[in-house]
């Protein structure tokens, strides 16, 4: 169970987040539905912990991480761009996660076999991220997000940047990996259709800023 | 057919052939045929026996290991400043860009004079004085080249291994270092190159008991008149650095990662970054302003309290009546101007000529390109040198000849003209050219109107570059300089080996001066912006 409430995050002058509070249940997806530069991003980064709020409150479970780094919160983030690190293959991508949280490398490999599974990447561990196309980068992400097996997940803008045709194939195959995996997760989008596809309850960024959800 | 369709617009061949041989012949008469003369004078030696070493072990070893604490001391200091730099916008960051790349263009007795006067008596003739001043000289090659990858490195790539539970320095270790990689590497080089290869600061800091294989080299052509062992030191040298720049080249390649998009800088957020950018620009402005300060204030310091005696009596080759000082000062300032302008004049020239040369031939460019990059890679002394057992025989008996010295400088200004006009002219659309050619302009008229429109500002670049090395240049210079020819850094180091105060006072205050000259040059021409960490 998540709960924020009343996040306050100005940067400079400018109050970016002024009073924002969201309710997520345990295994539900929640879709945050808003014009681009509102400020949900940075309601992500603040619950991930990127992004350290002026004034307000995160808890998980009941308990208080406003103040928790984000390497201690286990809450997974897919990044608007992916963020894939250049430097690693595609198994060691997914693996990276496991590996922080010092999982032994018996399971680590277990896991990244699932996950490439689940994404349908099967065959693709040793391929380079760079060299991947703008779809199996995706799933990558997704399959990265998910392998440490966050207590909730949070997708910014995850389909972005992606063809027509793929962005919805892709949107199924999401709905079903994170309904699969019983994921408690909050999706930020500005596409009325992806959130209604994906997500169990859609609400609108004007409706956190009045003071809840 | 596309290449024959291609082929109606371009240059002629002999257009691109006459731009060509001027700098094809300026680099193979003024450093090809030297330099292996120079490698052939070793061989000669070598088969005529007597060995060149004997305590040239300690020489090495000492070069070596000074350029490696050097090189790594020099990327710890700089990675916090390359990184401030790269990552965070604030009020004042133009500035301090440039003020981190002063060091980098002051001349290298300018720096040793500076820590002369900065660091503490018992400091002088020490291995760390001279890894002290490498450090201030070379941070502005960690902010370049670092810096520049940093901002190609997206914030959230780090933030993404955060949210995947890596801690601040995992996520350094895991992720931003092995990034940064082909730029450390890069870097690495660059500095081991500057440090392994220091002249003056090793001569006016190392003093005569920590000579690098630069200070032996030259100690033994113009002290010991032993040229054939100076010529061996400098062929293994040579050999040393091509091994350095190989096993560095490699490094890079292995490490090197395709990263696309820019970060950019943005404001600082949270107090911890506020605080880090507040610490880090004082820091960079103490760190060079000290020296600098030290420099200027010690002119004014004759051992009896503050006097203007070193500056007033600047126009006198005496000390007092009958004492000569050894060098004329102000003669050394008129000196210096007069090759500063000859080598900027000819390094302008010739590096225009290859440029245009380069970009429009790519076969016959890329061998030029190559070979008027490897006086970089060559020590100023062993070109100085080269040159020296080169021509002193009739008919290319030069060495008395003024020009040889400008001419020198202008053999280390090229490659830096070369590659400011060419990184303009690769940027020019092709459609460009295209344009005017269907306006009737003929390929010539064509290249005129447009590629050579677009390079006022390099080329200006470029001379005030030259212009600067030249002012600078103490290597070459001290193998090839005569007797009523001295340059600024000659002279400077020529008082600053003599004993009492007002030898000294004076050599801080031609140092001073040559800073002031050479920071006039480098600002009216720009380079300082071209130095710092690209913008997104």
């Amino acid at each position: 169970m998540l709960d924020v409430s009343g996040i306050v995050v100005r940067f400079g002058e400018r109050a970016v987040l002024d009073g924002v509070s969201l309710h997520v249940d345990d295994g539900e997806i929640v879709a945050v539905l808003g014009p681009s530069g509102a400020g949900k991003s940075t309601l992500l980064r603040v619950i991930a912990g990127l992004i350290r709020p002026d004034s307000g409150v995160v808890a998980l479970e009941g308990v208080e991480i406003t103040s928790r780094p984000a390497h201690l919160r286990n809450i997974g983030m897919m990044f608007q761009d992916e963020q894939l690190f250049p430097n690693l293959d595609v198994a060691a991508n997914i693996a990276f996660g496991p590996r922080m949280h010092r999982w032994s490398a018996s399971i680590i490999r277990e896991r990244v076999d699932e996950l490439l599974g689940v994404v349908g990447l099967a065959g693709f561990a040793e391929r380079r991220v760079d060299r991947l196309s703008g779809g199996e980068k995706k799933r990558v992400a997704l399959a990265r997000s998910l392998a440490p097996r966050p207590a909730v997940l949070l997708l910014d803008e995850p389909l972005t940047g992606l063809d027509r045709e793929l962005h919805d194939r892709l949107i199924g195959e999401l709905g079903a990996v994170l309904r699969t995996t019983a994921t408690t997760a909050v999706l930020v989008t500005h596409d009325r259709d992806e959130a209604a596809a994906l997500a169990g309850r859609v609400v609108q960024w004007s409706e956190l800023q009045r003071g809840g959800s | 057919m596309d290449n024959h369709r291609a082929a109606l617009n371009r240059l002629p061949r002999w257009f691109v052939v006459t731009l060509a041989a001027a700098p094809a012949l300026f680099i193979a008469g003024f450093y090809a045929w030297p330099v292996t003369n120079l490698l052939w004078t070793t061989v000669r030696r070598a088969n005529g026996g007597g060995s060149p070493f004997g305590h040239v072990g300690a020489i090495i070893w000492f070069t070596t290991w000074q350029a490696v604490v050097s090189t790594v001391l020099t990327l710890l200091v700089g990675l916090l400043p390359a990184y401030v730099l790269a990552r965070y916008s604030f009020r004042g960051r133009r500035v301090l860009v440039a003020v981190t790349t002063v060091p980098f263009v002051l001349p290298t007795v300018v720096v040793g004079a500076a820590f002369l006067a900065l660091l503490p008596q018992s400091w002088h003739g020490s291995a760390r004085a001279m890894i002290v001043a490498h450090i201030f000289f070379n941070i502005a090659v960690v902010v370049r080249l670092v810096g520049s990858m940093i901002t190609v490195i997206p914030h959230d790539l780090v933030g993404a291994a955060r949210t995947l539970g890596a801690s601040p320095i995992q996520a350094a270790r895991l992720v931003l270092i092995p990034l940064l990689a082909p730029a450390l590497w890069s870097a690495a080089a660059v500095i081991f190159l500057f440090s392994f290869t220091s002249f003056g600061v090793a001569t006016l800091l190392g003093g005569p008991t920590n000579p690098t294989l630069e200070v032996e080299i030259a100690r033994r052509a113009t002290q010991l008149g032993d040229v054939g062992g100076a010529a061996t030191l400098s062929a293994l040298q040579l050999g040393l650095l091509a091994v350095v720049v190989v096993w560095a080249t490699r490094g890079q390649r292995r490490s090197a990662f395709e990263l696309k998009g820019a970060a950019g800088p943005r404001p600082a957020r949270t107090r911890g970054e506020r605080v880090m950018v507040a610490g880090v620009s004082t820091a960079v402005v103490l760190a060079v302003g000290a020296p600098i300060v030290a420099l200027v204030s010690r002119s004014f310091d004759v051992g009896n309290g503050w006097s203007m005696s070193a500056w007033s009596k600047l126009g006198s080759a005496q000390i007092r009546p009958g004492v000569g000082l050894g060098v004329d000062p102000l003669a050394s300032v008129g000196a210096s101007l007069r090759f500063a302008v000859v080598a900027a004049v000819i390094a302008t020239v010739i590096g225009f000529l290859a440029a245009t040369a380069i970009n429009t031939s790519p076969r016959l460019g890329k061998l030029l390109d190559a070979g008027l990059m490897l006086p970089l890679g060559t020590s100023a002394v062993t070109i100085g040198l080269g040159m020296l057992i080169t021509f002193d025989t009739a008919p290319v008996d030069w060495r008395a000849r003024w020009w040889l010295i400008p001419l020198g400088h202008a053999l280390v200004a090229v490659p830096f003209v070369v590659r400011a006009l060419l990184s303009v002219l690769r940027s020019i659309p092709g459609d460009l050219r295209a344009a005017a050619a269907t306006l009737g302009a003929t390929p010539v008229r064509a290249w005129w109107h447009v590629d050579a429109a677009a390079l006022r500002a390099p080329l200006l670049a470029g001379a005030g570059f030259s212009a600067a090395i030249s002012l600078g240049e103490f290597g070459a210079t001290t193998i090839l300089t005569r007797s009523g020819r001295e340059t600024l850094p000659i002279a400077i180091g020529r008082l600053l080996g003599r004993a009492g105060a007002l030898p000294r006072a004076q050599a801080f205050a031609m140092a001073t001066i040559l800073l002031a000259l050479s920071t006039v040059v480098v600002m009216a021409s720009g380079i300082h912006e071209r130095l710092g960490p690209d913008d997104a």
